[in-house]
């Protein structure tokens, strides 16, 4: 081996010397920092969800330590998060969660955006046995493969509906109804059909079309055109926000005339802002609403939070921003009652978790999901063009009285 | 509850309908497809993306106040040179290699599109609004929303238009003579280079049409292209290239087939009895195929 050969292998064992003892040292707690993970969509088709994700960690991060951060055996710490951009993709998030835990040496992680990757990195987190807790993944079938380190802040998605089958057979004096779906063949929304089905069987209620939507379809017309011939009680439509925006466009303009139609994603859509008075009297599954009573003492009301959030970042504030804040707000509590960094201490912490945050009450379940809190619906309502949503459902949190039935596409203006 | 449709008529007639307007549509970017198909000899994957962009580009003068429908306008004279700077830029370099060399180069320019037009509008699904109102028939029993109308005549209108131009005028000559051999055109002084870029152009355009017309009857999201080459793809595979009408009966067939395979099959096996379809059709010209070949032995 000649000169410039040694020296070379030299330079580089002192490169990897250097950065092994780089990585080692960016381990799970960092002089007065809790180093945090999270692979989250900062690109891709899942990207704006993905950065109300991050706002809304962001929001409790910098609420957290401004408020004398947490603390663990008569020390103060604060909050600090690496992200990835897992660019949507289930692959590249499971990849990103790796690198997180092995080689950032991430103990703790925040769940990423949507139920498709919180499905892909918790096997991960899993077999390393760092506990996550995520706000965005509301998927049934996380809660049933017996995860240990998955903690969830949100309903799971087979709620998602439930309460609106129980408000329409109310409605019909306490004997069941028909029902008419259409949910797109992915994972959350046949998930949501689930719950439909299960209260379907509670009520006594009959499912007259149950149609499932392809993935790739953006036009309901004969969904629709078979909901006018047979004329359901309800019908519920969920598939994601393409869903949403498809269903109001086509019961518009096709003038199907439903009692009660309820979904899901309408705020994701910015349903009333897109299809104005055409959306009205439409009712909506949602984690969380700026009105509700619930209260801490990191951001006050639901409404504090709001005003603050639309301060920090310019808008106001959808439920997926509101739900992972609040997953800090776990962690933080979590830490506390451990006293200790030990990632089992914290996992049966994480357990025993009973909180109330201003996004609900938190209290995980065998599965990790939580709970303690239920869905809430709200109707989306309009005075001349200007439309809103306003919580109807349940009638504890109800700012407005339920319309039904809906008025015929004949009556309304 | 599966044979409703034998049980009440009027949904054959909303099915026909309904059918018949989407597949005039899709035969309007098919037909740009196998125009290019013809001529170039390439399959162009970014088709789908091509008239999101176009979709987008209505929307986003929708945004300013103007009403949507003008996009079938603005849209194809912004989207033809958006197609011109792709053929000068990419395309040209693929277009006498083999097929598949342009497909991988085409899938690149999909995926660079979705991922730029994410950029640029956000992840979000949009709709423009064009208030058009809606037709009823037979007592309200049918409805037919005037913007599906709207887009249906304004495919047939550029299509006619079309047609006629690629008849009568000297550069629709050019393209036709190039299609059939494009060595003798070069010969007879046709400048093959300048007939590929104004066919591009010419497919990116009517790609921008139907974009526009997409973003007032269905939804547009960077990331939906896809089904639209799909589409386009079945409808010239099962009419072949260069024929018109051929197109514009098999779009509405496949538009027909689909809407009845929804009420009869159900949903689900809506989009799969299109493919199904697709690979029967293959199957029976394999067929057809082989037994002239073994004539001409």
């Amino acid at each position: 081996m000649n000169k410039i050969a040694k020296l070379f292998v030299t330079f580089i064992s002192a490169i990897t010397l250097a950065l092994v003892s780089f990585t080692s040292s960016f381990a799970k707690v960092e002089g007065e920092y809790i180093v945090l993970g999270s692979a989250i969509s900062l690109t891709g088709k899942y990207s704006s969800n993905g950065v109300h994700t991050q706002n809304g960690y962001n929001m409790a991060v910098e609420r957290i330590n401004k408020m004398g951060g947490v603390e663990v055996q008569g020390k103060k710490y604060k909050f600090e998060i690496i992200y990835y951009d897992d660019e949507s993709n289930p692959k590249r998030a499971a990849q990103l969660a790796e690198r997180l835990i092995k080689q950032d040496g991430v103990h703790y992680m925040l769940g990423p955006y949507s139920s498709g990757l919180t499905k892909a990195i918790a096997p991960v987190t899993e077999k390393y046995k760092i506990p996550m807790v995520e706000a965005n993944g509301a998927s049934r079938s996380l809660f049933t493969k017996g995860y240990k380190y998955l903690f969830a802040v949100l309903s799971p998605a087979n709620q998602y509906l439930e309460v609106a089958i129980d408000l329409a057979v109310e409605k019909n004096g306490g004997k069941g109804v028909k029902i008419a779906q259409a949910f797109e063949q992915d994972a959350f929304s046949q998930d949501v059909r689930l719950g439909i089905l299960d209260a379907a069987k509670r009520t006594g209620s009959e499912i007259i079309i149950d149609d499932k939507l392809p993935k790739e379809l953006n036009d309901m017309a004969a969904t629709l055109a078979k909901v006018k011939a047979v004329k359901p009680d309800v019908l519920v439509v969920s598939g994601h926000t393409k869903g949403a925006l498809t269903a109001i466009r086509q019961i518009s303009e096709m003038k199907v005339d439903v009692p009660m139609l309820a979904m899901t994603h309408c705020d994701a859509a910015k349903l009333s802002k897109q299809h104005g008075k055409k959306s009205e009297f439409a009712l909506c599954a949602s984690q969380w609403h700026k009105n509700l009573s619930y209260k801490d003492k990191f951001f006050g009301s639901g409404k504090k939070y709001a005003k603050d959030f639309q301060k920090e970042f310019g808008y106001d504030p959808p439920y997926q921003s509101a739900e992972s804040s609040a997953a800090l707000l776990v962690f933080k509590d979590a830490f506390e009652r451990a006293n200790s960094f030990d990632r089992d201490a914290v996992r049966d912490a994480l357990v025993d978790t009973e909180m109330q945050t201003f996004y609900g009450n938190i209290k995980f379940g065998p599965g990790g999901q939580n709970v303690a809190k239920p869905m809430i619906l709200f109707q989306v309502r309009c005075k001349g063009d200007d439309c809103e949503n306003r919580v109807v459902a349940p009638t504890k949190w109800a700012s407005d009285k339920f319309y039904h039935p809906i008025p015929k596409w004949s009556e309304r203006s | 509850m599966d044979f409703l449709i034998f049980k009440a008529p009027m949904l054959m007639v909303q099915a026909s309908l309904d059918g018949i307007l989407l597949g005039i549509l899709f035969a309007l970017i098919a037909y740009g497809m196998a125009l290019q198909w013809g001529v170039m000899n390439i399959i162009n994957i970014a088709q789908g993306d091509l008239v999101i962009l176009g979709g987008y580009i209505a929307y986003t003068i929708y945004l300013w106040g103007i009403h949507p429908a003008w996009g079938v306008i603005i849209s194809p004279i912004i989207m033809f040179f958006v197609g011109w700077g792709l053929y000068k830029l990419v395309i040209n370099k693929v277009v006498d290699r083999d097929l598949f060399i342009s497909i991988l180069a085409t899938f690149g320019i999909a995926i660079v599109f979705q991922q730029l037009m994410n950029f640029i509008f956000g992840a979000d699904v949009v709709v423009a609004q064009s208030e058009y109102g809606t037709t009823m028939l037979f007592d309200n029993s049918v409805t037919l929303p005037n913007s599906k109308i709207f887009s249906a005549f304004i495919s047939v209108l550029y299509a006619i238009a079309l047609v006629i131009y690629m008849r009568k005028s000297k550069l629709g000559r050019a393209i036709r003579a190039t299609a059939q051999n494009a060595r003798a055109a070069k010969i007879l002084g046709v400048d093959t280079e300048k007939v590929y870029a104004a066919t591009f152009g010419i497919n990116a355009a009517l790609c921008g049409i139907a974009g526009a017309l997409i973003s007032i009857t269905l939804t547009l999201h960077p990331y939906v292209g896809l089904p639209y080459t799909v589409r386009s793809f079945m409808i010239v595979i099962v009419a072949g290239l260069g024929n018109l009408p051929a197109v514009a009966v098999s779009g509405m067939g496949l538009g027909l087939f689909e809407e009845f395979a929804d009420y009869i099959l159900g949903t689900e096996f809506r989009i799969g009895a299109v493919f199904l379809l697709l690979v029967l059709i293959l199957v029976y010209r394999r067929f057809k195929l082989s037994r002239k070949r073994e004539y001409l032995k």
